[in-house]
């Protein structure tokens, strides 16, 4: 399998990830994820008359817990893998409202 | 400009809203792992690794939240899914730790369905309309960590992060403010009273959405929409539709084009600014989350929540105009407050004779106490059978109503029953003939020229001396038996 899809669009793919790629690294993700597609477009051409679509391969539904309360992390656990914190949160930089 | 409108200026337009109503659910864990939920905890105490998405963790369904959600479904007249799937919303903010929402895409667990509202009657004594707002579909998801916005950097609280969100979303079948004010309010009554969620819309457990837009009266083409944020109470929600109503007309009669776009809401100042138009968009790229299994729900869950689903409060007003005769400013105070309409209907039991008067004493004279004494019902000294009790000393005579409201007044300072209230302070109303007879008499002596009116035919003569007999008898009089007492003297 080779060559890059021409439904893929590296650049948009790119931002929606929010990576910051290099022309070389765009080249070489684009032809990876091209392989990628490719192969879906292989699994496409499988014949699925007659067989119901399913999210899963197993036949398991309704994995549930019942709804009792367990311990939480202790806020410096939870802190642990932040780059930085301020009074018990974790610090980003500021960015727009935008998340719909 | 999407329709087409020959002289916008003279023309009439209406407004077609639909709204996107999101609802966290009462629980006391989290939609996908057991970490409790809750409101005002110090920042980052509600979290584990499901929560802060770290690597190797997977979620788990809480089954409260599905029978909460298929509850909501089955008290709305939704179609509840035989199957459905979870998928994730994918898109990068730090409100999700682990960049992406769980949340039902194409497989919602509540289909259709409706929202039975009352319009703003002539006055506030007198019933509305009402109608039925369609439903598009109620979906279940997970909700959002929350962000504090600084001048340099923003600070971020998971404690929110995965408590199970409802969302809720109607047809564009609302036309004014008034009516989204009337479906908030009917939706979260109907979810109060059935115990689905606190609806508090300042703890965020309540929020809304709008989509907004305008056309000439009669046209069938939807104009172009505006979806409306940060609408953070009910009378917000209301006062940003109709300011979006006002600005679209405006500029539509302008001949202006109204572009698709997110505004933004400002209580404060009454008015609403762009917050990102349609170029920007986003692409969640959905799929079905490979951690978690399907839904299926089958005859046998429907039917045990089924048999738990609550009366609708329009139901219940319903039946209490019918069961009880209340009339509509009584069952407006009561039907809205299911503990309120629970305690007045065990005051009642099984007499709907004394309902009238039970319906008073809650909706005047309870709710003043408990306002002036700061106390909810669950604190409230006085019990469903006192009230009884005090209407059926009222009703045999054994007090007289004037009396009833001081013994009211004693019954809620200390919670004892109104039987033994007025056999303490002896306030039983006075039937003793004798005693009765002299007080009369002695009116009767000292109002001679009330006397010569009655006698010569004013029949309201007979009040003046009412007044002297019940001040001797400390208001214990019975009425009723003083009037026949000073018939008889007076024609004797």
């Amino acid at each position: 399998m080779s060559g890059s899809s021409p439904q893929l669009d590296i650049d948009y793919v790119a931002r929606l990830a929010r990576l910051a790629l290099t022309e070389a690294e765009k080249q070489a993700f684009a032809h990876q994820l091209g392989d990628v597609l490719t192969y879906i477009e292989q699994l496409k051409a499988v014949d699925v008359t007659g067989i119901e679509p399913t999210a899963h391969a197993f036949e398991v539904v309704n994995v549930w817990q019942e709804d009792v309360s367990a311990p939480a992390f202790p806020v410096e656990k939870a802190l642990q893998n932040a780059p930085a914190a301020r009074d018990h949160m974790i610090v980003v930089p500021k960015v727009v409202d935008d998340a719909g | 400009m999407s329709s087409v409108v020959q002289n916008p200026s003279s023309t009439d337009f209406e407004a077609v809203i639909g709204l996107e109503v999101h609802v966290q659910l009462r629980t006391r864990s989290k939609m996908f792992t057991r970490v409790p939920t809750g409101f005002g905890e110090p920042p980052n105490t509600l979290t584990d690794p499901v929560i802060l998405g770290l690597p190797g963790a997977l979620p788990v369904m809480n089954r409260e939240a599905l029978d909460k959600i298929i509850t909501t479904g089955l008290l709305l007249g939704c179609t509840i899914a035989p199957v459905c799937k979870w998928d994730r919303k994918n898109y990068f903010y730090p409100d999700s730790p682990k960049n992406y929402q769980i949340s039902q895409y194409d497989q919602p667990i509540c289909v259709g369905g409706s929202v039975e509202i009352e319009l703003p009657g002539p006055s506030r004594n007198i019933m509305g309309a009402h109608r039925q707002v369609q439903l598009t579909r109620i979906h279940l998801e997970e909700d959002v960590g929350k962000l504090n916005h600084f001048a340099a950097d923003s600070l971020v609280d998971y404690n929110r992060a995965g408590t199970p969100l409802m969302e809720i979303v109607t047809e564009p079948d609302l036309h004014s403010a008034d009516e989204v004010f009337a479906f908030l309010t009917a939706l979260r009554t109907a979810l109060v009273a059935a115990g689905i969620s606190e609806c508090d819309m300042e703890k965020g457990q309540l929020r809304c959405d709008a989509n907004i837009s305008v056309r000439p009266v009669g046209a069938t083409k939807l104009g172009t929409k505006v979806e409306l944020k940060n609408l953070n109470s009910i009378s917000g929600v209301r006062d940003g539709v109709a300011y979006e109503i006002k600005r679209q007309t405006a500029a539509v009669r302008r001949g202006e084009s109204i572009i698709q776009e997110t505004r933004r809401f400002d209580p404060e100042v009454g008015s609403s600014t762009s917050m990102r138009s349609k170029e920007m968009a986003h692409d969640y790229r959905y799929f079905p989350d490979p951690d978690l299994m399907p839904v299926k729900v089958d005859e046998a869950w429907l039917a045990r929540l089924r048999a738990l689903v609550p009366e609708l409060p329009f139901d219940k007003q319903r039946r209490f105009f019918e069961q009880y005769q209340l009339p509509y400013t009584i069952t407006s105070v009561l039907v809205p407050d299911r503990a309120l309409s629970d305690w007045f209907e065990q005051a009642v039991g099984g007499m709907p004779a004394r309902a009238q008067a039970v319906g008073n004493w809650i909706a005047n004279d309870l709710l003043r106490e408990l306002a002036a004494a700061g106390q909810t019902l669950a604190d409230c000294r006085i019990k469903p059978a006192h009230i009884a009790g005090l209407v059926a000393a009222v009703e045999s005579g054994v007090i007289s109503s004037s009396i009833a409201k001081e013994v009211f007044v004693e019954m809620f300072a200390t919670g004892d029953a109104a039987d033994v209230i007025i056999e303490r302070k002896g306030l039983k109303q006075s039937t003793d003939t004798g005693e009765l007879e002299k007080w009369c008499a002695e009116a009767i002596a000292a109002n001679p020229r009330s006397v010569a009116d009655f006698k010569s035919g004013n029949e309201k003569a007979i009040n003046a001396f009412k007044g002297g007999i019940m001040k001797a008898s400390k208001g214990k009089a019975n009425p009723k038996l003083v009037d026949e007492i000073l018939r008889r003297l007076l024609s004797a």
